[in-house]
């Protein structure tokens, strides 16, 4: 056990598992033996220090259910031209050590069970926070409403795919959307397009069962959807937001 | 101090580029946008400005009156406690201190201010941190008005603290004889947050 301290302090963290999610993005596992915990939703700053001692610190949002185990996963979108996302995803192997800190973040999280309707909204990557969410639901066997929308570039942009439509067959009131904003295959049975007002409206949570949102994605999805709910009258105070971009370079 | 195998970073910038980032930080031409929820859009004809001590209201001006307050500029790098800065950014607005003598005070009548901004959200500052030329409101960025997605119509400028002390969409400058966090300090941010001091969470040193 670390020992009691104020404040976060570095841990040393050892890459455990690493799988690819799509050719543009890895799940990192890492066994952190004083990991301390953490809420679905909060992140942590990694620090990756090169031979001459120059270090380089980004966050990224924690993807593995909350808990209290010592293992902890994040899920890396390769930025091109980032600095570190790009080392993360093609360069890291398994047994290499880098440091961390956290949780972070105490606004931005969800725990079940919830006393309201769950409504998830994500763009791209942004689905990392809210697939912690829906682990935690899981586990929590929270069978309260709950309803995921994931908007991706493409099919095979898609994150936790399998995982997600596992999620969505197992018994438990989760509805997933998928929409696909630059084509489909064919057979495609979801949505196409941006998340709109009109695509919200049709299919999100209504406002008068107020339920607790999460958005997460690149600033102008964001700051898109985040509008059209407050036009379809659910309250400011339910839309919690987390935003990434403007071009990119978070990572 | 963990050396990960295999990573090298970045070409390293010239003494005179890294002398002007804090620790842990990294240089990004863009302006992230980072908010806890949605975008506020108020209608300048219903924004107002407050002073206040206590409970007595100590100035409130409209958008007109603001306006007509005394103009300052300011060039400045920023950083966020997310790790980018950004060099050079430049803003127009009333300085505190011209914000104070606009209220008719020589002094602030408190060591402290909360700011209350509109959906919201708060943050705690010593008034020290904010006079003396330290801070602003400011209306204009680049020249142009401020965008909302970046705190317009107007918001706090406090750049030599992390950018989350320099609050959006300010309404309220209320005035306490004690520090207190606000919204993101009372969510395990740093009650002061120096940059330079990497003061991001509670308990940094």
């Amino acid at each position: 056990m670390p020992e009691p301290q104020a404040g976060l302090p570095w841990l040393i963290a050892t890459v455990i598992e690493l799988r690819p999610e799509t050719a543009t993005a890895k799940t990192i596992a890492f066994d952190v033996p004083d990991w301390r915990g953490h809420l679905a939703g909060q992140h942590v700053d990694l620090r990756l220090t090169a031979e001459d001692g120059y270090v380089a610190q980004r966050s990224f949002s924690l993807a593995s259910a909350a808990g209290n185990g010592t293992t902890i996963e994040t899920t890396v979108q390769r930025v091109e031209e980032g600095e570190v996302s790009p080392f993360l995803v093609d360069e890291l192997r398994i047994g290499d050590e880098l440091e961390l800190r956290g949780p972070i973040g105490g606004y931005f999280t969800w725990s079940p069970p919830g006393p309201r309707p769950l409504m998830l909204i994500a763009g791209g990557s942004g689905i990392v926070p809210l697939m912690s969410m829906l682990r935690t639901r899981r586990n929590a066997r929270d069978a309260g409403t709950a309803l995921l929308f994931y908007s991706s570039r493409s099919f095979d942009q898609i994150l936790y795919r399998a995982e997600l439509d596992q999620l969505a067959a197992a018994p438990g009131a989760l509805t997933v959307i998928h929409t696909l904003t630059r084509g489909t295959p064919p057979g495609w049975a979801g949505e196409q397009g941006r998340i709109d007002r009109a695509m919200l409206a049709r299919r999100g949570i209504a406002a008068s069962e107020k339920p607790d949102i999460f958005v997460c994605g690149p600033t102008p999805f964001v700051e898109s959807v985040a509008d059209h709910l407050l036009s379809l009258g659910h309250a400011e105070a339910s839309i919690r937001t987390e935003r990434f971009g403007p071009t990119g370079e978070t990572a | 101090m963990v050396v990960t195998r295999g990573f090298r970073g970045r070409p390293r910038q010239d003494q005179a580029t890294r002398s002007r980032v804090p620790p842990g930080q990294y240089v990004t031409s863009d302006f992230p946008v980072l908010t806890a929820g949605p975008t506020q859009h108020t209608p300048l004809e219903n924004w107002t400005l407050s002073m206040q001590f206590g409970g007595r209201m100590l100035a409130t001006w409209s958008w007109r009156e603001f306006e007509m307050l005394p103009q300052s500029e300011i060039t400045t790098d920023i950083h966020c406690v997310t790790k980018w800065s950004k060099f050079d950014t430049r803003w127009r607005g009333v300085s505190f201190d011209d914000l104070l003598r606009a209220a008719g005070l020589d002094v602030a009548p408190a060591a402290f201010v909360m700011a209350h901004c509109d959906g919201g959200y708060t943050t705690n500052l010593p008034v020290a941190d904010l006079i003396a030329g330290k801070a602003m409101v400011a209306t204009h960025f680049d020249g142009l008005p401020l965008p909302a997605s970046h705190g317009g119509p107007a918001r706090l400028l406090v750049p030599h603290l992390y950018f989350w002390k320099s609050a959006k969409w300010i309404r309220r400058i209320a005035f306490h004889e004690q520090d207190r966090p606000g919204f993101w300090e009372s969510l395990g941010y740093h009650i002061y947050g120096d940059p330079w001091r990497e003061q991001r969470y509670g308990g940094d040193p």
